[in-house]
């Protein structure tokens, strides 16, 4: 078996063990019901990251518009919720098929549109539908301004009674098991003939033509397996977090999007939950650091990591990694 | 037919605005291929630099030089500080910067100036232009608009500098060959750019009022514009800005002819950048930009 797979064992056995983590100063857990609650977040931004990862990192599209879809997801999850009594797991399926539609129709247009026209078409995308949520018409779904108020789901077979799983504890098992499902179909797809094929067309899209990749078909899929992802994402932050509302889905989701993307690694799959991480965390020990201009902080962050990890936490570690091994190879032959 | 008339030069005086933040992004994006997305912020900060020697009692036109002067210092700065060491970093790495650069500007402005909203005086009230279809500092906007574009115009085709900088664009290694030092090419780009992005949020405050928020949206609908006019051309980008701020109000005029109302104030803008992405998927390069050939 290969030395990575006792990582990954590793790291999803900490995962589990998060809401569990005993304090050892105090006789309580470390993590609160609301630290919980911030993982899981972590978590559904990581599954959204993925999905923008395999677009901009994979296929060399970039997306200032992920917000879109992430807010078409949550909309989707929580009409169904709120209006049609769906139950919240089956909610996700949906989202998951409406976004990619949604993401393969919008890639269609932008095969014309590239590097920074790009940009724009999606920025616009991202600006446009927090307008559309709010549009009168739409009201009887939407919700408008006020957006939708959801509850929380329970877990299943009286677990909060038998085990003492609280709604959020319960939320971030449902999330981890959902990424971990998104992650290995991820994974199997971009190590295959189309993750090939996705790189292909990012590093030379004229020679990818040319070995007989049918360019147009890919550009347009990557576009719909990363909505997917994102709304799949967007479906269980309506979950989580009980609540939409068109204002909660701005310019700076999409904007918070590709900079995890950047910092967790461009075309890295465990990159993404070290963008998810940032993304939660950061803002909030920026607060705590200055509480007069926070986003100063965040901004100095920002650029200060570009300058030591130009290619993200993930590219970073793998480089440490292979600088470690080839120090060790040397010092071998040496002896 | 007034109502067309003054709906279409207030479209002309917002887009002189769109037009100056586009040339700005222009400078940047001829010299580094970037296109700078914290140049919004940076203009807001120049605005409020003008506001506080306003205020100390600095004459307008006095505090407007200023102002342009020590954003030209700011723009070299930050090129010379924060971007050169990032030379070799993947493109998506310099966006991240960008963003970086956005939210501590727009942070830093909130703290410094608070977030209220505040007033900002316009020098072209001191004489009237005699008519109702066009407001005197609308009219100032378009001419400062026309006036910045050619200067720089005459900048860049007359004076040895001006060519230098082009061919450090265009050709940075013969340029360095010849003995133009393309670095510093690069940081004037910047000044320039920042520059204008001052004049452009000077223009802009006695409209939308002073606030750390204010550039947010007409830098998207500057970068619009630029990519609407073709991003390598600034007499191009300038004219999309133009173009851009009367389509804006296009809708409006129609609803108002026909008396219905559909896409109403809050969509306007979004209409606006609906109808520029349709138009580069049928013409990639914008309506005056040079169309690229690569070779392969």
């Amino acid at each position: 078996m290969p030395r990575h797979y006792y990582w990954i064992g590793l790291s999803i056995l900490l995962a589990l063990l998060i809401p569990y983590l005993p304090n050892p100063f105090k006789g309580e857990s470390l993590f609160s019901d609301f630290h919980v609650f911030q993982f899981t977040l972590v978590l559904i931004y990581a599954i959204a990251l993925l999905g923008l990862n395999i677009l901009t990192g994979y296929n060399g599209q970039i997306s200032l518009g992920h917000g879109a879809f992430y807010a078409v997801g949550a909309y989707v999850g929580a009409i169904l919720m709120d209006k049609y009594d769906v139950p919240y797991y089956a909610t996700l399926p949906v989202a998951a098929i409406v976004c990619l539609i949604v993401g393969f129709l919008f890639g269609l247009p932008a095969l014309r549109l590239e590097g920074h026209y790009l940009a724009l078409a999606t920025f616009g995308l991202a600006l446009a539908v927090p307008q559309l949520l709010k549009y009168h018409p739409l009201e009887p779904w939407t919700g408008g301004v006020q957006g939708i108020v959801l509850s929380k789901p329970d877990p299943p077979f009286n677990l909060h009674e038998s085990l003492g799983l609280s709604q959020d504890a319960w939320i971030y098992y449902f999330t981890l098991f959902v990424l971990l499902i998104m992650f290995w179909a991820a994974r199997n797809m971009l190590r295959g003939r189309t993750g090939r094929a996705l790189v292909a067309i990012r590093d030379h899209h004229m020679a990818a033509d040319t070995m007989g990749i049918n360019t147009s078909l890919y550009k347009s899929l990557a576009f719909g397996v990363s909505a997917m992802y994102t709304g799949v994402a967007g479906a269980l932050t309506a979950v989580a977090v009980a609540y939409v509302a068109p204002d909660s889905f701005n310019i700076l989701v999409s904007i918070s999007l590709l900079v995890g993307v950047v910092i967790g690694g461009l075309a890295t799959i465990p990159g993404a939950i070290f963008g998810g991480l940032f993304i939660v965390f950061t803002p909030n020990y920026a607060n705590d650091i200055s509480k007069a201009a926070p986003w100063a902080v965040y901004g100095v962050v920002l650029i200060l990591f570009m300058y030591l990890m130009p290619f993200g936490v993930w590219g970073a570690i793998l480089r440490g990694v292979r600088a470690l091994e080839k120090y060790r190879k040397t010092a071998k032959m040496g002896q | 037919m007034d109502f067309v008339i003054q709906q279409i030069t207030s479209g002309l005086a917002e887009g002189a605005i769109f037009a100056s933040v586009a040339l700005a992004l222009v400078m940047i994006f001829t010299a580094t291929e970037h296109l700078n997305f914290a140049q919004g912020e940076m203009a807001m900060f120049s605005t409020y630099l003008a506001w506080t020697l306003i205020n100390a009692g600095v004459p307008y036109w006095l505090a407007f030089v200023i102002t342009v002067v020590i954003s030209f210092a700011g723009g070299v700065t930050i090129e010379y500080v924060v971007l050169r060491p990032l030379a070799r970093a993947p493109v998506l790495a310099y966006v991240i910067v960008f963003i970086g650069l956005l939210v501590i500007f727009n942070s830093m402005a909130g703290w410094i100036w608070s977030y209220v909203l505040k007033e900002f005086p316009s020098p072209f009230k001191a004489f009237a232009t005699g008519s109702n279809l066009i407001g005197s500092h609308q009219l100032g906007v378009i001419a400062v608009t026309l006036i910045v574009l050619t200067a720089l115009f005459l900048f860049f085709k007359f004076t040895p500098l001006g060519l230098a900088m082009r061919a450090a664009a265009q050709n940075p290694v013969s340029a360095k060959l010849v003995g133009i030092r393309v670095g510093w090419m690069l940081a004037l780009g910047w000044g320039l750019a920042a520059s204008i992005g001052a004049v452009a949020g000077m223009m802009v405050a006695p409209i939308v009022f002073l606030d750390p928020n204010m550039m947010a949206g007409i830098l998207l609908y500057g970068f619009a514009s630029a990519l609407l006019g073709g991003i390598s051309n600034p007499a191009g980008a300038v004219l999309g800005g133009f173009i851009f701020g009367v389509l804006q109000n296009v809708p409006t005029i129609i609803e108002r002819l026909l008396n219905i109302n559909v896409i109403g104030n809050e969509l306007k803008l979004t209409f606006a950048l609906v109808v520029v992405v349709a138009v580069l998927t049928f013409k990639p390069s914008g309506l005056f930009g040079q169309v690229r050939i690569k070779r392969v």
